[in-house]
């Protein structure tokens, strides 16, 4: 059943990212043209998203445990350091070259797209560097997303 | 929907809908894969149903080479991890659990990632 509801949420999650427009990277890159031809619509998905999540994470984590037994792993870690803030605009460099962040990525290589085909494997690869250089990452607990 | 989605993987699996960290967890080399593969597997068909009822919601409707959407791709990969995150888990999920971390980090790679689309349209004219 845990497999099932994985396999659910992700189906759901995609299906959510399509009908938002977060698929076409025109949308996105429009939507962060902040100062250009800004297309707000995307921050109403976001600010849509976390109103469900906000009221609905206060009221699953008061459960002893999730449904499928285990423990709630949420993030621990509370620092601001120099590494969230380095990675972080390294992220948001690559997103506005593309319009793509790994969640409608996969999406558009679920959907075969040609873009996706490129940006999909490299981004795995990005990963796998980046564990390389920092074998550190390994040894953390899990991270916030 | 998506933040449905969210709720329910956490809910039933006790899991955080990050996707960055959903494919990075895969790099670990530690147990825990199936859910993740499960997840992929699930985002994969939604793509496939949407191409099928809905082709023009996955247009790639910018120009851009196969060598950008390397580099892009590339610094996606590095980023996410090093900041432990993406647009849904410190975006949404972090941001919904008030984390201090997720909000700097959401507003810095939006900030970045305007600043980068500004620099394309305007340096580039919108083309890679």
């Amino acid at each position: 059943m845990p497999v099932v509801m994985s396999f659910v949420t992700g189906l759901m999650f995609a299906i959510g990212l399509g009908i938002s427009g977060m698929t076409r990277p025109l949308k996105v890159v429009d939507f962060l043209d902040v100062g250009g031809s800004w297309d707000p619509s995307l921050a109403m998905v976001m600010i849509g998203a976390i109103a469900v999540y906000a009221i609905s994470y206060r009221l699953i984590v008061r459960r002893s445990s999730p449904v499928f037994g285990g423990l709630f792993q949420t993030p621990a870690a509370t620092s601001v350091d120099a590494r969230l803030l380095g990675g972080a605009a390294v992220f948001g460099t690559g997103w506005g070259l593309s319009g793509y962040c790994p969640g409608p990525a996969l999406t558009a290589l679920g959907g075969a797209g040609t873009a996706a085909l490129w940006f999909v494997p490299s981004m795995a690869a990005g990963m796998l560097l980046c564990r390389w250089w920092f074998p550190s990452l390994a040894e953390r607990a899990a991270g916030d997303g | 929907m998506i933040g449905v989605s969210a709720s329910l993987l956490l809910w039933a699996n006790g899991r955080i809908a990050g996707i960055s960290g959903i494919v990075g967890g895969l790099f670990n080399g530690r147990g825990e894969i199936a859910w993740r593969i499960w997840f992929l597997a699930g985002m994969f068909v939604g793509g496939f149903l949407i191409r099928l009822f809905s082709p023009q919601a996955l247009a790639m409707e910018l120009t851009r080479s196969p060598a950008a959407l390397v580099g892009s791709g590339v610094l996606v990969g590095v980023g996410t991890r090093l900041g432990n995150g993406c647009t849904s888990g410190h975006g949404i999920c972090g941001i919904s659990r008030l984390s201090v971390r997720s909000l700097v980090a959401t507003v810095t790679f939006m900030v970045v990632a305007a600043v980068t689309v500004f620099v394309v349209r305007t340096v580039f004219g919108g083309s890679l």
